[in-house]
């Protein structure tokens, strides 16, 4: 038998054994990016849906002062809830969202025909504010407008007269689009299930075993070291690979639990989907395998290639974190650009549009590019006298 | 036949092996003995290929490994100073690993590592996965491990290290079998009793040099020491690293 398919056979069937590798590569790696994903989008699923529904209680201070604009406020959903005191501590301890205050110059602004001000206090950085601050805008707007109109028409004008521009929005986004945004951060998930997949094995294989002192009767036998490591780098991206398509599956099924629908958006995770990413992402499966290889044959010893590979993680997170800050528009040569255009296809994938034939091939050719050169340096350091040394 | 030729092998500073000559004949246990330190191991990685020599030459029946090792290797039974096992996997498994990996087909496997189960006594365990084992069960499941193809030469560093009396007495046995059967034996210790006991031709190595090679015999007319033992501490000038 081929000495490279008995060393894939004979670590696959051992990492098959350890309860850690199983764990690693096909349990927590593959489903812990989906656990986290449908926790997730459930609470902000959740928490959209209930402030956007949900009557509106707001502290007003000051409601006696303008009983119209109250009566106005109430009519259009809003509950006034009494009076608190010193309002802007109560929002920046998170208290009261947002509160309502209406000055006591409010009444003979308002008797003069002068602009009245009522003042709405909140926190900006509140995120999840962001909603009912909205909303009480929204109505004192629309309180606003309605009392100018009838303030035109009562002194014989059209209300026309002061809306000399009306905007329309035409809004291009699809339901799936509006999901994909909010989805942006999936492809890193599938990066790291591929990464975390292998790298156990890829510790085990080369640290692991030089720590166990077997590294050195395995390399008296009469078989080229490069056949001995493209074996082990097989069994690596294998891992890898299963890890992948186990969290794919995850993902398809956490589809079908998600309500999307309710907040006018949809996603598609359905098998076109799945076999687009597996494509994809198969040369990172490769890349990866060699990376953590090289790191690890580097390290002394098993906790030192773990220390290496965790700061190794980060790296894929990079294209991640920098799309998500300031989104670019993909061009074709991103494509060419490993991890970049993973990330890219994904994403465009998530948001409904479709990855063409180019841009395939162009992640293929240049991802497998990248696994190679990799793959030969680990050749190379491979081969090294040191290697097989264990103490 | 194991022929090595003024190795010489340098870490940085220090000499670890410089000018090693001797020789290896087949149906002989050839026994390095040196202190702790002395360049055995440095020695033996370079004759079984892990590692080149600086200068200096090996031959093994007449092939340099500089220019085919694999040749060499599969030539050669190794069981280095490092033996590790797959402890997931059972002493059988262990064993046809390294088999597959010599290119054999299955049912030779299955023959040869039976055959060595019976003769190292491993009966008992060839079928629990190794983790666990004593020392003496890993020793015997290395050694099936690393003679499963049935080389002429075998090469052995510190085998009996670790080793309880009772199976340091049969892996002296399973060595003598093996030279018998006509197999070159190379092993190294820096027990001076076991080598005593156990060789045809002895190689004192101190400082990455050869101090002495001859039989027992021609050992204690060089020295005019009558005790073995004595003659090995005069040959090396010290008692440091040694055991009796």
């Amino acid at each position: 038998m081929n000495a490279t398919l008995t060393v894939f056979l004979k670590e696959v069937r051992e990492n098959l054994r350890d309860r850690r590798t199983i764990t690693s590569a096909l349990v927590m790696g593959p489903l812990l990016g989906p656990f986290l994903f449908v926790m997730l989008m459930n609470v902000i699923i959740n928490k959209q849906l209930d402030k956007a529904e949900k009557p509106l209680k707001v502290p007003v201070i000051g409601a006696q002062r303008a009983p119209n604009l109250v009566h106005a406020l109430e009519q259009y959903g809003l509950v006034v809830e009494p009076a608190i005191q010193h309002p802007e501590a109560a929002v920046k301890q998170q208290l009261a969202d947002v509160v309502l205050r209406i000055p006591a110059s409010y009444p003979k602004a308002w008797n003069k025909g002068d602009p009245a001000q009522v003042e709405v206090i909140y926190d900006a950085s509140r995120r999840d504010a962001d909603t009912p601050v909205k909303r009480v805008k929204a109505m004192l707007e629309q309180y606003s407008r309605t009392q100018g109109a009838i303030r035109l028409l009562a002194r014989g004008l059209s209300p026309a007269v002061s809306t000399p521009v009306v905007v329309a929005q035409r809004d291009q986004s699809t339901p799936q689009s509006r999901a994909g945004q909010l989805f942006a951060f999936m492809p890193y998930f599938f990066v790291v299930g591929v990464f975390i997949g292998g790298m156990y094995l890829a510790i085990d294989l080369t640290a692991g075993e030089r720590e166990r002192k077997s590294l050195e009767p395995l390399f008296v036998n009469p078989v080229a070291r490069w056949r001995i490591l493209l074996g082990k780098l097989g069994a690596t991206a294998a891992f890898a690979t299963a890890s992948l398509v186990l969290s794919l599956v995850a993902f398809h099924l956490a589809g079908y639990i998600l309500p999307t629908d309710k907040l006018g958006m949809s996603i598609d995770l359905g098998l076109g989907f799945a076999g687009t990413v597996l494509l994809l992402m198969l040369p990172l499966a490769a890349l990866f395998a060699s990376l953590q290889t090289l790191v690890s044959a580097f390290a002394k010893s098993y906790r030192e290639a773990q220390t290496y590979l965790s700061i190794l993680m980060l790296l894929p997170m990079l294209p991640s974190m920098i799309l998500s800050f300031t989104p670019v528009k993909a061009t074709n040569w991103m494509y060419a650009v490993p991890l970049l255009g993973q990330q890219l296809g994904i994403t465009e994938l998530l948001r409904g549009g479709s990855v063409t034939a180019v841009q395939v091939a162009l992640v293929l050719v240049s991802g497998f590019l990248a696994a190679l050169v990799a793959v030969l340096v680990t050749v190379r350091v491979y081969g090294s006298e040191r290697l097989a040394i264990s103490a | 036949m194991i022929e090595v030729k003024d190795l010489h092998k340098t870490f940085g500073e220090v000499k670890a092996v410089d000018g090693v000559s001797f020789s290896a004949r087949d149906g002989e246990i050839t026994g390095l003995l040196g202190p702790n330190g002395a360049g055995k191991t440095t020695t033996l990685r370079m004759l079984y290929t892990l590692m080149s020599p600086d200068r200096g030459q090996v031959l093994v029946d007449g092939i340099d490994p500089a220019s085919d090792p694999v040749a060499v290797r599969k030539r050669l039974g190794v069981l280095p100073d490092a033996h590790g096992l797959y402890k997931r996997l059972t002493a059988r498994e262990n064993i046809d690993y390294f088999g597959r990996l010599q290119g054999m087909d299955e049912a030779l496997i299955a023959q040869r590592r039976e055959e060595l189960i019976e003769a190292l006594g491993m009966g008992d365990f060839a079928a629990r996965r190794t983790e666990g084992f004593s020392q003496g069960q890993r020793v015997k499941t290395a050694i099936a491990r690393a003679l499963v193809h049935g080389p002429d030469h075998v090469i052995l560093d510190e085998p009996t290290n670790g080793l309880d009396v009772m199976a340091t007495r049969a892996m002296r046995a399973f060595m003598r079998k093996l030279r018998d059967e006509g197999k070159c034996v190379l092993f190294s210790s820096h027990i001076m009793q076991e080598v005593a006991a156990l060789c045809d031709r002895i190689v004192v190595i101190a400082h990455g040099r050869v101090a002495a090679d001859a039989s027992p015999d021609q050992l204690r007319e060089q020295t005019g020491e009558s005790n073995l033992e004595d003659a090995f501490v005069k040959i090396i000038g010290t008692e440091e690293g040694l055991a009796a």
